[in-house]
């Protein structure tokens, strides 16, 4: 290839080659290119599990696959969404876009400024052309021409006395700016809903206030941006939760599916006004600075432990966490206050209990016959003082309480009104009653607005670009084979090929009807 | 009636509407087998046909850029077909639109069985979509002679529907909390129109690379492919459809996006059936955009709508049974 090398080639200074960098970012296809590159890069986000949306079952897949699992973590492969390289995309796509965009812009802007262009000498060279010989003199039949344009809303101008220049469409290329305009507003609301929203979740039982403040959220994510101590001073009481569960269909799936769940709460606002207020999926409570969203419930039952003279040390509806669709439910029971060791309970809550040789289960969602089955713990509660779920047991510092019978386990089983007496003068405890909980999510998103604005104008924007036609259309008139007649030709100039401008032409002359 | 009646009446249509199609599928290949011959007969006439209109390049130009959505393409008139393919085109149109009543029936059938918009699992998204993509077919046919995209219309919907009843069925149910909302009949029911149209779009797609491949090659095997539309108003067709469905797809988006925030708190989760919605709207996007790219071939840019269609494939009958995420109402 000596032949290439000995081509002088013109020598790019470092304004050049940036010159050049740009040109390629910006030009068409390097945006495709990115495009495509972005719909390859968002699809590992769907088949690998995603940290920000199910941690456990992400750390269980990096756990599962040894090899894999952290070479993938480094790559970013459980945060597509958060990892560099899904932004270098999307960024360099929105760099390339707003390259193509501002020079368009300014094209646009002089084209709708400035007359059409001069008609070209030889009409019939255009894609599409008429000629006709009508009745009627030179400047008539190009007043009547221009009439017809105008009332088909085309921009005409007359560079000179035989001919017209009309242009319309110029919403096309507005509506294709648009588009790309409200792309970035699109992302723009997103990084705005981003570093100024947040969202928390609380879990909150049956009879029990929720106050907005951020020691009450079970967990809490801000924005980067955020104030966290400037949440509203609203408060939530759950009064009461309706579930409903299927209990008629027979097909395999169904049977106990959920059907509805409703939570009647009072609302406290900033003021102090109290009212009435219920939150149903799909129908999420507007607080004003946010909104809550029952995404979730379960059961807390009542429980009391007492000591050896029957003191009451602990009471509370206790949150069960739901397992699986059958509200198979974990939880735990801390009693520090008990002497001279703490107490711990650990187990399951069943609303439909079953205990067979898959363990405690339920086999139904609804409370039909609630079973607590608890294994008791002694020792320290809090041995390293660090902060532990409230759902489970840490049992590090801690010994099982024995059985009575010798068992090296106390095993406890407990239905709503039992009290189960713990061996030794260790006191007791009762199951009381059955409550529910409503898991709450409470989320206030600044850009979500800017957002939808911006996609409702980008959908507003692709529609007139695809549908809107940009035409150009020239008139020539001239003189006839004999006076009185005139030789009109038209011709048409459609951008990205345009089958309706024989058409359009058609329609123009059609104003010249009855002079033929 | 019982909601039991009218599951088995629903059911019984989706199956004669099956049997219907087959025959009008049957039809339609007659149809176009038949258009061979005259073909090899017509082919005389066009020689001298076109020495006559060889000094007018001008009007052969301007013919070529007749409206590509609403003007016959078919090169050779009705007048010109044989009758027998001409009787095979008007059994299998009529076929079709029989086939089309059916499976509104069936549609409709099943909406009064479950008491709620049918759309709540995979097998009434399938029976949804056959509807729409054979209503628009029939639509479009009124104003244009589409007897030669018959069988590439009603061959798909047919799977379609044999997967439905066979793999994708589910008993009638209530919904799950989360889908009851104003929002399903919005979102799915465009989201299901959009589909249907970019299967369409689908179809003339593949056909267009077929005629373009068929047209290049030096020396052209006899098929019913030439009696088609040529390449270029195939690959016309292709685009037109593609820009119908697009914005529309894009409103599925949007609606689900706003939905989203209602049922699961926020607009977007990264939900797998999000992610593939997005990568399907992305694919598209760049396939409008790889057609307003000069210097790029058409032949390519259609390869990119393909895969889209590719894409709508792997969404519904891949993240729906197989991913996990908040969009599992497959029924399955």
């Amino acid at each position: 290839m000596s032949a290439r090398t000995d081509v002088a080639q013109p020598r790019l200074g470092p304004v050049g080659w940036l010159r050049w960098t740009w040109r390629q970012l910006t030009s068409m296809r390097t945006a495709l290119f990115l495009l495509l590159l972005l719909a390859i890069g968002a699809i590992p986000g769907s088949t690998f599990p995603q940290r920000s949306i199910d941690p456990a079952r992400t750390t269980a897949w990096i756990a599962d696959h040894p090899t894999a699992g952290p070479v993938l973590d480094r790559l970013g492969f459980f945060e597509v969404y958060a990892s560099p390289w899904f932004a270098a995309i999307y960024l360099l796509l929105f760099v390339s876009l707003i390259g193509c965009v501002l020079p368009r812009t300014r094209i646009l802007w002089h084209q709708a400024r400035s007359a059409p262009p001069r008609a070209p000498r030889r009409l019939d060279r255009l894609a599409a052309h008429r000629e006709e010989t009508v009745d009627g003199e030179v400047e008539e039949v190009r007043e009547r021409l221009r009439v017809a344009l105008k009332r088909r809303r085309y921009r005409v101008h007359a560079h000179d006395a035989e001919t017209l220049s009309a242009e319309k469409g110029y919403l096309r290329e507005t509506g294709n700016l648009v588009f790309h305009v409200a792309l970035i507003g699109v992302l723009i609301g997103v990084a705005w809903g981003h570093l100024l929203g947040w969202k928390g979740d609380v879990i909150v039982p049956v009879g029990k206030t929720f106050a907005n403040t951020l020691s009450r959220y079970d967990t809490f994510n801000p924005g980067p941006w955020v104030d966290v101590n400037a949440l509203d001073p609203y408060t939530i009481t759950l009064d009461r939760l309706d579930a409903t569960f299927e209990t008629q269909a027979k097909s395999p799936g169904q049977f106990g599916a959920p059907r509805d769940f409703e939570a009647f709460t009072t609302f406290t606002d900033a003021d102090g006004k109290s009212e009435p207020r219920s939150i149903r999926v799909n129908h999420p409570l507007e607080t004003g600075g946010g909104s809550v969203f029952l995404l979730g419930n379960g059961y807390a039952p009542v429980i009391t432990v007492r000591d050896g003279e029957g003191t009451v040390l602990y009471s509370d509806a206790t949150p069960f966490l739901p397992q699986d669709n059958n509200y198979t439910s974990v939880g735990a029971v801390k009693v520090p206050g008990a002497a001279p060791k703490q107490l711990g309970f650990a187990g399951f809550f069943l609303p439909t209990g079953v205990i067979d040789d898959q363990g405690p289960h339920s086999i139904f969602p609804d409370s039909a016959d609630p079973q607590l089955a608890l294994t008791a713990f002694e020792g320290d509660l809090f041995p390293s003082g660090s902060p532990q779920s409230v759902y489970s047991l840490d049992t590090a510092s801690m010994t099982a309480v024995p059985g009575k019978d010798g068992a090296d386990q106390l095993r406890i089983l407990l239905r709503p009104g039992e009290t189960y007496a713990l061996p030794d003068g260790r006191g007791s405890i009762t199951f009381d009653s059955v409550e529910r909980f409503a898991g709450l999510s409470i989320r206030t998103d600044p850009g979500k607005t800017m957002t939808l604005v911006a996609s409702l104008l980008m959908l507003a924007g692709l529609v007139a670009s695809l549908v809107i036609r940009r035409r150009r259309l020239f008139v020539r008139v001239g003189p006839g084979p004999r006076p009185g007649r005139t030789v009109v030709s038209v011709g048409g100039l459609a951008k990205d090929d345009d089958e309706g401008m024989p058409d359009e032409i058609a329609a123009v002359l059609s104003a010249l009807e009855g002079t033929r | 009636m019982t909601d039991q009646t009218l599951a088995e009446l629903s059911n019984l249509a989706i199956y004669s509407a099956m049997v219907v199609l087959t025959l009008a599928m049957i039809a339609d290949a007659v149809y176009l087998a038949r258009l061979v011959p005259a073909r090899e007969a017509a082919q005389e006439g066009a020689r001298e046909r076109e020495l006559v209109t060889a000094g007018g390049a001008a009007e052969a130009d301007a013919s070529d850029a007749a409206s590509a959505l609403d003007e016959p393409a078919t090169p050779v008139g009705r007048d010109a077909e044989p009758l027998g393919a001409r009787k095979a085109a008007g059994i299998g149109w009529t076929l079709t639109v029989l086939g089309t009543v059916l499976v509104v029936a069936g549609v409709v059938l099943r909406a009064l069985e479950v008491h709620r918009w049918p759309l709540g699992n995979m097998y009434e998204f399938a029976i949804f979509g056959a509807m729409f993509v054979l209503l628009v077919y029939c639509a479009w046919s009124t104003r244009r002679d589409l007897r030669w995209l018959g069988l590439f219309v009603v061959t798909p919907v047919l799977l379609n529907l044999g997967l439905a009843i066979t793999v994708w069925y589910t008993d009638a149910s209530e919904l799950m909390p989360s889908l009851r909302s104003v929002w399903l009949a919005i979102h799915v029911t465009v989201a299901t129109l959009s589909v249907a149209v970019f299967t369409i779009g689908f179809s003339l797609g593949v056909m267009y690379l077929i005629q373009d491949r068929l047209e290049t090659a030096t020396d052209r095997p006899r098929s019913f492919m030439s009696r088609l539309p040529d390449a270029r108003a195939l690959e016309r067709l292709t685009y037109g459809v593609h820009i119908v469905a697009f914005p529309m797809w894009t409103f599925t988006v949007i609606a689900g996006a706003i939905w989203a925030r209602q049922a699961w708190g926020s607009y977007w989760n990264w939900d797998p059936k999000e992610v593939w919605s997005f990568v399907i709207w992305v694919v598209y996007a760049a396939y409008l955009h790889a057609r307003a790219t000069t210097g790029w071939k058409r032949q390519n840019a259609v390869w990119i709508a393909l895969v889209g269609y590719g894409c709508i494939i792997v969404n519904f009958a891949v993240v729906n049974v197989f991913f996990v995420g908040q969009h599992s109402y497959s029924g399955l």
